[in-house]
C-alpha cells in the first residue's frame, strides 16, 4: 500500500519512494531537471500519475500514431474526452470506449459501475446528451466459482450503475477464454447526440477567468488508480482494493443535467471530467490546451473526509466530479445551475498567465510545476518488438485438422459455448429501452437507436475476436475492424468511424509489444480499407495476472449512420418462403475457430485469410441491396461458422425453419470460420434483382414454416433438429453454466 | 388537454413520458421540476419512472415525502387522473395513494424487456378504451416490482375492481400476478410496465397509446358534460 503521508524530498530521492509510485529512475531525473530541483512528496505524486501509462499513453503513443484518424465527417479526432462525427442537420455523434480491467479485477462491482460512470462522463463533458451504452466484456472460462463472481459482480456494476443514470445499455459482447482468469476486461462504450453549436471543448482559456469545482466532494478512493491501472495485477492485487473508486449513479444523473444545462450559458469557457488522475489530469490538461496556468486552492475543494493531504487530494479520483473554467464575475449564473440539482459548484482556482500548475493548501505551496511538462512533456517509449515464438511455429506448422463425428451434436455443443450461447441472462439486466429510441435492441448484430425528429438512426456494435489476433496479430487486427463493420452493415448503416479499446499485457515484454504493434498494423490498414477512421479511444496495458498476458484484445467499438428508418434491418429471418443466400465461399480454416476450442481445447495454427478489398466490396454491395429495399435479414458469419449463423437466424421464436443445401467438405462448410459470409434472406421476388447486386451471392435454401432446421450436405441428411430445442440448448447455456457447482 | 410530468432529481423516464404525451399523443404537456411546481394548472399528472433520489433507500421512499406530494394528493382528491409508472407506482404506494408495498424481483435481478399484459378492468379512466380481458404487450424495466400486499387489502382489490393489469407470465413473483392498480376512487393509477415505451411500433409496440387516449377521452367527455 502506497504511503500518503508527508515525505521530505530528500528521502523520496534517497530511498527512491518515487518508484513506489511507479515512476522509474530515469522518469525521477527527468522531473528534477524540469523543475531544477527535488520534486516534493506531492509533485513527486502528480507527476508518476500524469506519467503512468494510463494518463500519458507513454509506450502506446508511437503506435496509436498510425491510426488512420481524419474522415471528411471527423469534428473531433483523439485528443478531446471523446471524438465526434458530424450525421447532417446540425448534428454530431460523440462516442469513445475505455477500459476499466484491473479495478473490476479486485472490486468487480464498483470497478464495473465506476467505469461505465466515467465513460458517460467523458461524452456529457463534451456537451453531448448519453443516448447509448455498450459493454465488452472478457472472462475465464466459466467454470470456477471466482470467474462466476466476477462475470455476476461485473454484469451487477453495468446495471446497477446504467439503469439508474438512465442512458440505455443497448448491447455488447461477453466472450470467455482462460487467458482473462486473473485480469478479466471490462471495455464500456458511451454514445452521445450533440448539436454542432454545443460543442464543449476542455480548456482554460481567459486569462483571470475562474476555476469551478462541480459534483460530488473528494474522498480517499481511488488515490493511484491511474498507477494501480498501469501495472501488473500481482497476486496480493486486493490489497489494492483503495485504489479502486467508489460510485454514485444518483449523483452522475444530477451532473448530467446540470452540466446540460450549464452548456447553454455563455459564461461557461471550458468543461472537463475528472476521470483518472482526477484533479490533477483535468486541471492540468485544462491549462496546457489552453496555453495558460492554472493557480487551485486545495482549501476551497469540496472534501467528504477530514485531514486530507495536497497529495491525497490531488491523486483522488472520487467519482462523479467535473471541473469548469467560467468567466470572471459570472460564476454565479452557473453556481444557481448546480443548485437547482442540490450539487455544489465552488471557485477553487483561476486561470493564470503564466504556464505553471501552481496548488496551495493552507497558505503554503504545495506544489508548484511547468505545466506543459505533466500534459505534453510525458517521456514517450518506443518499446523493443521481438516477433513471437508461437506465432513462428504456428506459421510453419500450420493449423492441426480438426475431425468431427457426429455433425448434429457438435452443432448442439458449438450452442452451448458461453462465448457463442445467448447473452439474454446478461443484457436482461440492463435497462436497454430507457430514452424510448432503442429500435434493434440486445441480442442483435448491432444495436439500432433511433434518433428523435429525425428519419435517421445510429448502429452500434462492439467487437473483437482476440483469438485470430492472438494467432496472427496483423491479420486479426483487420479481422477485428471488418467484423464490427460487417455487423453495422448488416443492420443496415453505413459505418461512420470507430473506438478503439486496447487490452494487452505488459509492454516491456517484447513479444507483447510486437502483438500490440501488429494488430494497430492490421487494423488502421482495415480502418483504411473500410473508410472508418479512428476518433478515440483508450490503452489497457499490463493486464496480466501471475506472470500470464491475457490475449491481445484491441476491442473495436463503432458506430454507423441509418439515412432513413426504412433501412434497418434485423438480423432473423423474417417469413417463410424467402430465400437464404450465402455470400463468400468456405474455405477449410480452423485455426482460433470455436470448433477447435471444443475439440482440441486450445487455439493453434493459422488465422482465417482477410481480403479488406473482398471485404469493403461485399459490404458496400449488400448496403446498396439494403438500401433498394430488397433484404429482408441480414446476419454475419462468426464464431462457430455457418450452421451456428444459420441457427441464430431462426432464434427469434416465430416458428421459422430452414432448408439448406451444400456440397464439399462438411466439416468446413458448417463449422468453419471464413471471414468476410453474411446470411441473408430475400423475398423470392426480388431473388433476380438481389442476386444482381450482390455479385457473391449464392442462393443455399429457404426459409420454412415447419420450425425445423435441416441441412443437407453431398446429398445426405447432415442436420434435422427442432429449432426449438436448438434454441433452448442456446439460451440455457449460460444461467446453467452459472447455477452448476464448479 | 395539459398534462404535468413531474420531475424528481432521479427521474429517468420523465422525458420519455413528455415524449408519448406530446409527440406522439400531440396533446400538451410539461415538464415540471419538483421545487417549482403549481399542479393547479394541469388536468393530469404523470409520475414517470426512474431512480428518484437514486433510490438508496425503498424505491420511492424519499420522493414520497417531497412537498410536492401534497399538491398531488390534493389534485388527486379533486379527481384529476394520477398516472404513476414504474418509479412513480413506487411513489405512489410509499406515499400512501396506494395500498401495498413492493418488494425485490423474486430472482433478486433487475430484468428489463417486453412483457404481455391482460388488461383486468376496461372500466377504468385509464383502460376505457383497450377490450376487456385484451393481452397488451408493455415493456418492463425493474429491480423492485414484486408487488405485495396481505390478504384483506387483496380482497379489498379484488372487490372494488382496483387490479387494472395483470402479468400473464408473472415475471417479477407480484402477488395475484398484479402489474397495476388504482385507488378506489379511480382516478389514480400505479403500475410497473411501461405505457409510455409502447406508443411506437417501431420500437416494438404501440399497445400504450390506448392508456393515453383513454385517459384524453374521458376527460373531454367529462368537461364536455360539466360544461
Amino acid at each position: 500500500m502506497l504511503q500518503t503521508h508527508d515525505i521530505h524530498p530528500e528521502q523520496i530521492e534517497r530511498d527512491k519512494l518515487y518508484q513506489e509510485m511507479g515512476l522509474s529512475d530515469k522518469e525521477y531525473d527527468l522531473v528534477k531537471d524540469i523543475l531544477k530541483r527535488r520534486p516534493n512528496f506531492t509533485e513527486t505524486g502528480i507527476f508518476s500519475v500524469m506519467w503512468s501509462e494510463h494518463c500519458s499513453y507513454k509506450t502506446s503513443k508511437p503506435l496509436l500514431k498510425k491510426f488512420p484518424v481524419k474522415g471528411p465527417h471527423v469534428i473531433q479526432g483523439p485528443g478531446e474526452g471523446a471524438g465526434i462525427i458530424d450525421i447532417g442537420d446540425n448534428q454530431a455523434v460523440v462516442f469513445k470506449i475505455e477500459s476499466h480491467n484491473h479495478p473490476s479485477a479486485v472490486e468487480p462491482y464498483q470497478g464495473a459501475a465506476t467505469g461505465v460512470g466515467g465513460i458517460i462522463r467523458d461524452v456529457f463533458s463534451m456537451g453531448a446528451r448519453p443516448i447509448a451504452l455498450m459493454n465488452s466484456l472478457r472472462f475465464g472460462n466459466l467454470t470456477t466459482d471466482r470467474v462466476k463472481y466476477l462475470f455476476t459482480e461485473v454484469v451487477n456494476g453495468i446495471a446497477g450503475y446504467g439503469n439508474c443514470v438512465g442512458v440505455p445499455t443497448v448491447g455488447g459482447e461477453v466472450q470467455f477464454d482462460e487467458s482473462y482468469e486473473g485480469n478479466p476486461l471490462v471495455n464500456a462504450m458511451c454514445v452521445g447526440l450533440i448539436n454542432h453549436d454545443e460543442i464543449q471543448k476542455g480548456i482554460a482559456a481567459g486569462i483571470g477567468n475562474t476555476v469551478l469545482y462541480a459534483g460530488a466532494p473528494t474522498g480517499r478512493d481511488g488515490i493511484h488508480g491511474a498507477t494501480f491501472a498501469s501495472d501488473d495485477l500481482g497476486e496480493d492485487a486486493a490489497k489494492d482494493r483503495p485504489a479502486v473508486q467508489v460510485g454514485d449513479p444518483f449523483m452522475e444523473k444530477l451532473l448530467i443535467e446540470a452540466c446540460l444545462e450549464v452548456i447553454h450559458s455563455d459564461a461557461l469557457v471550458g468543461m472537463q471530467d475528472m476521470g483518472a488522475a482526477g484533479l490533477t489530469s483535468s486541471a492540468s490538461e485544462m491549462a496546457s490546451k489552453a496555453g495558460t496556468g492554472m493557480e487551485m486552492n486545495l482549501d476551497n475543494v469540496p472534501q467528504r473526509e477530514q485531514n486530507m493531504n495536497a497529495y491525497e487530494m490531488m491523486l483522488s479520483e472520487s467519482q462523479e466530479r467535473m471541473l469548469m473554467v467560467v468567466k470572471k464575475g459570472r460564476e454565479q449564473e452557473i453556481i444557481d445551475v448546480f443548485e437547482k440539482y442540490g450539487l455544489q459548484a465552488v471557485a477553487v482556482g483561476e486561470v493564470v498567465e503564466e504556464k505553471v500548475f501552481r496548488i496551495k493548501q493552507h497558505g503554503e505551496v504545495m506544489a508548484d510545476i511547468p505545466v506543459d511538462a505533466l500534459a505534453d512533456e510525458a517521456p514517450v517509449y518506443h518499446m523493443p518488438s521481438e516477433v513471437a515464438d508461437y506465432y513462428k511455429e504456428f506459421q510453419n506448422s500450420g493449423t492441426p485438422e480438426v475431425v468431427v463425428e457426429d455433425h448434429a451434436e457438435m452443432l448442439k455443443k458449438l450452442l452451448q459455448q458461453p462465448t457463442i450461447a445467448s447473452k439474454e441472462w446478461v443484457y436482461d439486466q440492463y435497462d436497454s429501452m430507457v430514452q424510448t429510441n432503442t429500435v434493434v435492441t440486445p441480442g442483435s448484430d448491432s444495436a439500432v437507436v433511433r434518433i428523435k425528429g429525425t428519419n435517421k438512426a445510429l448502429a452500434i456494435t462492439t467487437d473483437c475476436n482476440s483469438r485470430y489476433i492472438y494467432l496472427d496479430p496483423e491479420v486479426g487486427g483487420k479481422i477485428a475492424v471488418a467484423e464490427a463493420a460487417r455487423n453495422i452493415v448488416c443492420s443496415g448503416a453505413r459505418p461512420l468511424g470507430l473506438t478503439d479499446g486496447l487490452n494487452f499485457g505488459n509492454p516491456t515484454n517484447p513479444q507483447t509489444f510486437w502483438q500490440m504493434e501488429k494488430s494497430v498494423d492490421g487494423m488502421s490498414e482495415a480502418c483504411t480499407a473500410l473508410s472508418t477512421p479512428v476518433i478515440s479511444g483508450n490503452v489497457s496495458l499490463y493486464n496480466q495476472s501471475q506472470g500470464k498476458s491475457i490475449f491481445p484484445t484491441p476491442i473495436v467499438g463503432m458506430v454507423g449512420l441509418h439515412e432513413s428508418l426504412e433501412h434497418i434491418t434485423p438480423s432473423h429471418f423474417q417469413a417463410a418462403g424467402d430465400a437464404i443466400y450465402v455470400i463468400g465461399e468456405t474455405a477449410p480454416e480452423f485455426g482460433g475457430s470455436e470448433l477447435q476450442n471444443v475439440v482440441h481445447d486450445k487455439y493453434e495454427g493459422k488465422a482465417p485469410e482477410i481480403d479488406l478489398d473482398v471485404e469493403a466490396k461485399r459490404q458496400q454491395q449488400i448496403l446498396q441491396a439494403i438500401k433498394a429495399g430488397l433484404v429482408e435479414s441480414a446476419h454475419d458469419v462468426a464464431e462457430g461458422g455457418l450452421s451456428v449463423a444459420l441457427a441464430e437466424s431462426v432464434f427469434n421464436g416465430a416458428g421459422l425453419g430452414l432448408d439448406a443445401t451444400f456440397s464439399g467438405d462438411v466439416t468446413a462448410i458448417l463449422f468453419s470460420e471464413t471471414q468476410s459470409r453474411f446470411i441473408i434472406s430475400v423475398k423470392k421476388e426480388n431473388r433476380a434483382q438481389f442476386e444482381k447486386i450482390v455479385e457473391d451471392a449464392k442462393q443455399v435454401g429457404v426459409v420454412t414454416a415447419d420450425a425445423t432446421f435441416r441441412i443437407e450436405i453431398n446429398d445426405a441428411q447432415v442436420i434435422e433438429e427442432k429449432v426449438e430445442e436448438l434454441h433452448q440448448l442456446w439460451k440455457g447455456a449460460i444461467p446453467c453454466l452459472l447455477k452448476s457447482k464448479a | 388537454m395539459k398534462f404535468a410530468v413531474v420531475v424528481f432529481p432521479g427521474s429517468n423516464c420523465d422525458r420519455d413520458m413528455y415524449h408519448a404525451v406530446k409527440e406522439v399523443l400531440k396533446e400538451d404537456a410539461d415538464l415540471v421540476w419538483y421545487q417549482s411546481a403549481n399542479l393547479e394548472d394541469y388536468d393530469a399528472i404523470l409520475l414517470p419512472g426512474g431512480f428518484s433520489y437514486g433510490d438508496y433507500l425503498r424505491s420511492g421512499a424519499v420522493a414520497a415525502t417531497s412537498e410536492i406530494m401534497q399538491q398531488i394528493k390534493a389534485q388527486a382528491a379533486k379527481g384529476k387522473p394520477v398516472l404513476g409508472v414504474c418509479n412513480g407506482f413506487q411513489i405512489l404506494l410509499e406515499a400512501g395513494l396506494l395500498p401495498g408495498a413492493m418488494q425485490r424481483n423474486k430472482n433478486l435481478s433487475f430484468m428489463c424487456h417486453q412483457e404481455p399484459l391482460v388488461v383486468e378492468n376496461n372500466e377504468t379512466l385509464f383502460t376505457s378504451i383497450y377490450d376487456q380481458g385484451e393481452v397488451v404487450n408493455f415493456p418492463i424495466a425493474h429491480g423492485e416490482g414484486n408487488y405485495f400486499c396481505d390478504e384483506q387489502t387483496l380482497e379489498t382489490l379484488k372487490a372494488n375492481k382496483q387490479i387494472v393489469f395483470t402479468y400473464k407470465n408473472n415475471p417479477n413473483g407480484s402477488v395475484a400476478d398484479i402489474a397495476g392498480i388504482r385507488n378506489e376512487e379511480g382516478n389514480v393509477l400505479g403500475m410497473m410496465p411501461h405505457p409510455e415505451r409502447a406508443v411506437e411500433a417501431l420500437l416494438g409496440s404501440a399497445d400504450g397509446v390506448k392508456l393515453f387516449q383513454s385517459i384524453v377521452k374521458n376527460w373531454r367527455e367529462s368537461y364536455v358534460a360539466n360544461a
